[in-house]
């Protein structure tokens, strides 16, 4: 049976406001999913939230896992249940090595009952199993050991959130703008990675501006999100009109999320 | 912000508290150091030659008067003495009955030679008699300082710490009662990692033993040396010397681990002095304590000679480590290089002010200094004060120093990819240490160190997996 991500009403803030406004998302392992809209509208925070970060709240709405309601877990239980996200801004751990952090992360993730201290997996298998990844994505196998992200350039950074989706083989994945301050080579190395990993096993999420993923992980359906809330859903069509022609006529043929765009810009500045 | 607030009042209270402390020192001046009958006592039960009893002698007269002035006040405007009372502490003349206590270094049977101390006493020498084949001198310090007068006498408390630098040196200079003495010839290298361990085994006994490492003209040596109680319920009073003597051409990588346990009082003195060529590695650990006060500093005082000081401390509870370190370029193209890595726990509190000092002569000097602090919590508290003191015109000095929080970005980060939020600390505590074990080129020091800092975090059982210690590297 495959698995379902089903996100429902779900409401999120930030402090003290609200960003999302009931979002309705369901993805099974298998599709590819689009989510654009423009900046501000919510995008990340959707992310974030899927992720479980603290300082996204969700004051109503749910979030599931084949009926298992996740939207109190902790971000390492949702990742033991398969979720992944790929970071817009991956973050620097100085000082632990990238073979270390995966292989404990590897660990945990395919034996989510693992408790703290338990042995990891062996060496020599996780080595194999790193360097073979590390070569179909391109990847010099000395990054092993480098720090993680630490002096990596923006392009690394990205190849890196890449290959621990192809180590941790999630049942969903959500990339936001994992294309975006890329040049276009390493778009398209990150396009194809993505596209050689993704298969009947994996859901995946794409939140992008660019048509350039999207050209390789061709998406059954695309979302349209405008001040916090899903506005439209079409397929790859959309995906491609949005690209040519922009939001405007998304905006007027959605006035109410409009409105609440334009509010929500107005409390940030 | 109330936390911060209490911290800032006890700040400024100290300063008067140790002026308070003072004068009830006036009228008992047995809390603040030990008293000529004290004096006399200790000398009544030590065999030793006359020249040392004199040197005791004159050294307890310095320490009397300088008992008797004020603290410097900046330098202790931030550490209470005032629960300090050197009447809970005394010399003992003997080591007591023999206890075992375990060495985080380790019996590893990597070393070439290797002595023990417990309460002030030798307890153990080996190794020495092979390494004397190569005219290496490694055992006990009076027994040594005896044989081997001439040699010796020039460069004990003479060329790298003086009795009169305050009155701990002084009180050290009095009443020292042993330790540690390693002398490598010209050209001679020591090719084995020597080891000394010095350990306190009783309630109230006062250990001042002393380290003196002569590495002369193109030789090199290692010592990796380890303080530790036998219980963490005895209380204990350390007052420490470690003199590092690099000659010319010579090369010398000393290790000090410091782990008392929390109810000792450790105050220090600790030079390095390194002539033409010369170079010094120097790894200070700092874990245990209740309150350590440690003078280091770092003399170069030949042409090109060079330094690389590396600091780990890692405080929990109500500990408070105070380190004073000083860079001291006396000649022309010298090297400095100093990291410290600190992180603190629970209510303890580090303070490190480091000085680069250049003299005239010392130009086309390169020194570096920098130390960061890392806080596990909100009520720790690190003070870290930099300074530069630069006579001469062409040279290159930088430091730094920063304080920092474990940044929820990183445990949300490493959350994400299944880790937990209690291994994913272990991780950054672990990765902020690494770039320190980096620079560290002992494989026993690194992995005791990665062991150690993984223990007091509190897992034990994670030391093995985190960096994959546990089987070969990736």
């Amino acid at each position: 049976m495959s698995s379902v991500l089903k996100i429902s009403d779900l409401h999120v803030s930030v402090g003290e406001t609200p960003i999302l406004k009931g979002v309705n998302i369901e993805i099974r392992q298998g599709e590819v999913h689009a989510l654009m809209g423009p900046n501000g509208s919510g995008k990340s925070t959707l992310a974030y939230a899927l992720a479980g970060h603290p300082n996204y709240t969700v004051t109503r709405g749910t979030i599931e896992v084949d009926g298992k309601d996740i939207t109190e877990h902790a971000p390492d239980e949702r990742a033991r249940l398969g979720m992944f996200l790929a970071f817009q801004y991956p973050v620097v751990i100085p000082g632990v090595k990238v073979a270390d952090f995966l292989r404990h992360s590897v660990t945990n993730v395919r034996n989510p009952d693992r408790r703290e201290g338990e042995g990891l997996i062996g060496m020599r298998e996780f080595r194999k199993e790193l360097r073979s990844r590390m070569t179909e994505l391109g990847m010099d196998h000395e990054f092993a050991r480098r720090y993680l992200n630490d002096g990596f350039s923006g392009g690394e950074k990205k190849r890196m959130e890449i290959l621990q989706l192809a180590m941790l083989q999630p049942r969903f994945a959500i990339l936001d703008e994992t294309d975006s301050g890329l040049d276009s080579d390493a778009v398209r190395v990150v396009s194809e990675g993505l596209a050689r990993l993704s298969g009947p096993e994996m859901g995946v999420l794409i939140i992008t501006h660019h048509e350039r993923l999207l050209e390789f992980n061709a998406p059954q359906f695309t979302h349209v999100m405008l001040g916090g809330r899903i506005v439209e859903t079409g397929d790859a069509a959309l995906a491609h009109d949005l690209h040519a022609n922009g939001y405007a006529t998304v905006r007027a043929r959605h006035p109410e999320a409009a409105a609440d765009e334009a509010t929500a810009k107005e409390v940030v500045a | 912000m109330c936390v911060w607030l209490i911290a800032v009042e006890e700040c400024i209270d100290v300063e008067e508290m140790n002026g308070k402390a003072m004068s009830l020192a006036a009228k008992h001046p047995g809390r603040i150091g030990f008293d000529i009958e004290v004096f006399e006592q200790f000398l009544s039960g030590r065999r030793e030659a006359d020249w040392i009893t004199a040197a005791r002698r004159d050294a307890f007269e310095k320490y009397t008067q300088l008992l008797a002035q004020e603290l410097p006040a900046e330098e202790f405007k931030r550490l209470d003495l005032r629960p300090f009372n050197a009447e809970l502490f005394r010399p003992v003349s003997d080591s007591g009955e023999l206890e075992a206590v375990s060495a985080l270094l380790g019996e590893t049977s990597d070393y070439g030679g290797r002595i023990v101390h417990q309460d002030g006493h030798a307890v153990e020498v080996s190794g020495s008699d092979q390494l004397a084949e190569k005219g290496i001198l490694f055992g006990e310090l009076q027994a040594m300082l005896e044989q081997h007068r001439e040699l010796l006498e020039p460069f004990f408390m003479r060329r790298a710490v003086s009795p009169d630098a305050d009155r701990f040196s002084a009180w050290h200079a009095a009443f020292w009662t042993g330790g540690t003495l390693l002398y490598v010839p010209r050209n001679v290298e020591v090719e084995l990692p020597l080891h000394s361990l010095i350990t306190s085994t009783r309630n109230g006994v006062a250990d001042f033993s002393h380290t003196l490492i002569i590495v002369d003209e193109g030789a090199r040596a290692t010592l990796l040396e380890e303080t530790a109680s036998a219980d963490a319920d005895s209380a204990g009073l350390h007052v420490g010397c470690v003199e590092l003597i690099v000659e010319r051409d010579a090369q010398l990588r000393y290790v000090q681990l410091q782990n008392w346990n929390q109810k000792t009082w450790h105050f220090a003195h600790q030079a390095g002095v390194v002539e033409n060529n010369g170079t010094l590695q120097w790894t200070v650990v700092g874990l245990g304590s209740r309150v350590s006060h440690i003078h280091q500093d770092i003399n170069l005082a030949g042409r090109a000679s060079s330094a690389e000081v590396n600091g780990v401390t890692f405080t929990s509870d109500r500990q408070k480590l105070s380190y004073y370190t000083q860079q001291h370029h006396q000649q022309q193209g010298t090297r400095s290089d100093l990291l410290y890595r600190e992180v603190l726990r629970d209510e303890s509190r580090v303070i490190w002010r480091g000085m680069i000092k250049v003299d005239i002569p010392a130009q086309q000097t390169d020194g570096y200094q920098r130390s960061d602090a890392l806080m596990l919590s909100e009520e720790a508290r690190c003070d870290s004060i930099p300074g530069l003191e630069i006579e001469a015109d062409d040279v290159r000095c930088t430091h730094g120093s920063t304080t920092g929080r474990v940044d929820q970005d990183q445990i949300l980060y490493c959350m994400s990819r299944g880790i937990t939020r209690n291994e994913a600390m272990h991780m950054i505590v672990e990765g902020f240490f690494q770039e320190v074990y980096d620079r560290i080129p002992i494989p026993v020091v690194r992995d005791t160190l990665s062991q150690t800092v993984q223990k007091k975090l509190g897992i034990e059982t994670l030391a093995a997996d985190v960096m994959s210690a546990d089987d070969e590297e990736f």
